[in-house]
């Protein structure tokens, strides 16, 4: 244990030197109201950090030096120091805080809150709020285009993607989905738009310049209610060929095929699975598991589930060191 | 750059041109009675909003998706008071509103919907849970928003089942909604294995439900009332009139826990239900209302949130065309119960998970694991397709 401590922040000392192989991911436990702290090299647990209530969203800065994670029921988001692991600072979001997506540049944040049916714009190097912009009932998924011109918002009980311009914050498209939309991804090259329907039970693919859902994926599972099969988490590789979708209580992450948009394999992993995120190097895909309070670990090549974590209590959202 | 910067023109264009035109006018009546039933806890006591609070809460609901769509929806209320033509209070309101949200008991809704029958107005009964409404008396232009008795019996027998409670001490009041509950729990005792060790009926011998000395009278007489009963796991009890049930937990001869009309209750909301998203309607409720929110504002905001979900799907005012997408497969609502609400096309029932609730927290939801159905599990509650009375038409 003492070793393994001594070598494990040794590695960390000499991350830029050596080639990248062990990554650090962080998860939000929303009952446990804690953060665990991952490490992708002995697939452990090495820290666990207190945090306020219910957090959820999470996300790394672009440099890498700062985690974020929305704690809704105290309505901010707070800011943890990748170095101290410990946090540090709080951002301006408005009430009630669930999931949040950053710019290329890393320089603005965008912060859906579900109490008051709007996104919070916030400056990132000042921390400062820029303004809001009004969406539909309960926002939550985030999304930003490849370009950084378009953001995507999803609101729960409007059923609807809203596309908004970037630069004049204006709502210029919504198009309908499924019941209660929660989380949107674009394509790497900016070609389609999933949004999953946790309740439709469906992925919609939309055209982001027709603003039209041009195909929708349904998912079944043989012996399972199609009412257990509640998509969430929306990941794709980097080039696009592979997306994996995350069905919530239906306890698997079904395989997608990018280009045909056909279901190839349903994964099973464990409980109520949430979100996702891969390791820098795409070889492996981590599964939040809401009930079963762990993370499952994917290798995305064989498409196999090789490996469980236990964390705290509830695991929501997954962070992954850039 | 220029491409995009053009699509964007265009779309503002679009946009506002959207926003010039008068939007569409989606109109809802609510025809409830005047007053309010009185409850043995005084913090059941229901608002003079009950019902109708949840409905306005979702019209703000559809009328911020509206904003993106060019809909607005109104709601309009009327009040029957007592010798007022429930007939003719209904077609007056549906002379403005293609819909009407309807919390009437069994009867005067019948009267209502025969009033309107062919004229083309969608009813959402949000407050009678009469199995006869969905069955030999069902009117093919009523949807039903409100469970039935025999989905809350079915709810928590599942439940007292799953737990090993299996011998149930029944106890009915005297009035006929309460005998309605109490046939609808025998009704899902045989249905799931669990055994009636003892039926006893408490009489309503009127008498006010508050008085100064009242506790003190209640500790000794509801002990007596539960004595010599034979071995029994769990004291069912079947008052909806709202005369005793409430005195019992704690106050049995034997110790043993409540549930029915008391206790542990099946309910199709709760203030309490802060799963699948719920505390963001929960909040939203509190901020609008300053009270929390009950079983019946729920379904009262689900028929609302039904009406504009089918009129966001269809684009439509018509009453016809939202009437045909909810009877149709597509429909389905989400409505904080973790999982899609649909109906129940022989009736129009909606399907929908109960919660069972003690008042202060959920302590499970309805259909309990391991109770299956061919369809939908949600169909292991309440009165089935093949033993439907129901002839749409």
């Amino acid at each position: 244990m003492w070793r393994r401590y001594l070598l494990s922040g040794l590695a960390l000392g000499l991350l830029s030197a050596v080639p990248a192989r062990a990554y650090v991911a962080y998860v939000s436990n929303e009952k446990g109201n804690t953060v665990s702290v991952i490490d992708t090299d002995s697939w452990t647990v090495t820290n666990t950090i207190k945090v306020g209530q219910r957090p959820r969203g999470i996300e790394y800065t672009r440099d890498g030096k700062f985690v974020m994670v929305a704690v809704g029921d105290d309505d901010t988001i707070q800011v943890i120091d990748t170095k101290t692991q410990q946090v540090t600072d709080t951002l301006p979001s408005g009430p009630d805080p669930e999931l949040f997506t950053q710019d290329t540049t890393g320089k603005v944040l965008y912060v859906a809150n579900e109490n008051d049916n709007t996104v919070t714009v916030i400056d990132l190097e000042k921390r400062a709020r820029l303004g809001d912009i009004q969406v539909g009932v309960e926002p939550e998924g985030m999304a930003i285009s490849p370009d950084d011109r378009v953001l995507i918002n999803t609101s729960e009980t409007t059923n609807m993607a809203h596309f908004i311009d970037t630069s004049s914050r204006q709502v210029v498209a919504s198009v309908l989905v499924d019941s209660r939309p929660r989380f949107a991804a674009f394509k790497p090259d900016g070609s389609e738009l999933w949004v999953s329907s946790e309740i439709g039970g469906t992925v919609s693919i939309i055209d982001p310049q027709k603003h039209a859902v041009t195909g929708k994926i349904e998912f079944a599972i043989p012996g399972l209610r199609k009412e257990a099969i509640q998509p969430v988490g929306i990941n794709m590789t980097r080039d696009g060929k592979t997306v994996f979708v995350a069905l919530g209580p239906a306890n698997r992450i079904a395989v997608v095929d990018g280009a045909s948009h056909a279901v190839t394999k349903y994964l099973l992993v464990g409980q109520r699975v949430w979100h996702m995120a891969f390791t820098p190097d795409g070889k492996y895909l981590l599964s939040t598991n809401g009930l079963s309070n762990d993370v499952s670990v994917i290798d995305v090549a064989a498409q196999k589930v090789i490996k469980t974590i236990q964390v705290g209590e509830l695991p929501w959202g997954i962070a992954m060191q850039p | 750059m220029i491409r995009w910067l053009i699509g964007a023109i265009g779309l503002t264009a679009v946009a506002s041109h959207a926003f010039a035109a008068d939007p569409i006018e989606i109109h809802i009546g609510y025809l409830r009675l005047a007053g309010a039933k009185s409850t043995l806890s005084l913090v059941e006591q229901p608002a003079e909003s009950d019902g109708v609070a949840g409905a306005q809460l979702a019209i703000d609901d559809n009328n911020t998706t509206g904003k993106f769509l060019n809909q607005h929806f109104t709601l309009e209320e009327l009040r029957l008071k007592a010798g007022d033509d429930a007939a003719k209070a209904a077609t007056t309101l549906a002379e403005r509103n293609g819909f009407i949200i309807a919390d009437l008991p069994a009867d005067v809704l019948l009267k209502a919907a025969d009033a309107l029958r062919d004229r083309g107005t969608v009813i959402f009964n949000v407050g009678a849970t009469d199995d006869r409404l969905r069955e030999e008396d069902c009117r093919a232009d009523v949807i039903h928003v409100a469970p039935t008795r025999s989905m809350l019996a079915d709810a928590l027998g599942q439940y007292l089942v799953w737990k090993q409670w299996k011998r149930w001490l029944l106890v009915t009041g005297s009035h006929d909604n309460d005998r309605l509950f109490a046939a609808a729990l025998k009704r899902t005792a045989t249905r799931f294995g669990a055994k009636i060790v003892d039926e006893r009926t408490f009489e309503d011998t009127g008498g006010a439900r508050r008085t100064d000395s009242g506790v003190a009278l209640i500790q000794r007489q509801i002990p007596v009332f539960t004595q010599q009963a034979p071995a029994y796991d769990v004291l069912v009890a079947a008052d909806e009139s709202e005369v005793f049930a409430n005195y019992l937990p704690y106050r049995t001869w034997d110790p043993r826990p409540v549930a029915g009309s008391a206790g542990l209750e099946p309910k199709s909301w709760d203030a309490s239900q802060d799963q699948w998203g719920a505390t963001q309607l929960q909040n939203r409720f509190l901020k609008l209302n300053a009270r929390h929110m009950t079983a019946l504002d729920m379904q009262a905001w689900t028929a609302a949130r039904m009406i504009g979900e089918a009129a966001s799907r269809t684009s439509s005012d018509d009453p016809k065309a939202i009437f045909g997408f909810l009877r149709g497969p597509d429909f389905s609502v989400a409505a904080f119960k973790g999982t899609r609400l649909t109906l129940r096309d022989w009736n129009l029932q909606l399907r929908q998970p109960i919660l069972l609730v003690d008042g202060r927290m959920v302590v499970s939801v309805s259909p309990q694991e391991g109770f299956l159905h061919q369809a939908s599990e949600l169909d292991t509650l309440g009165v089935d397709r093949p033993e439907t009375k129901c002839k749409l038409h």
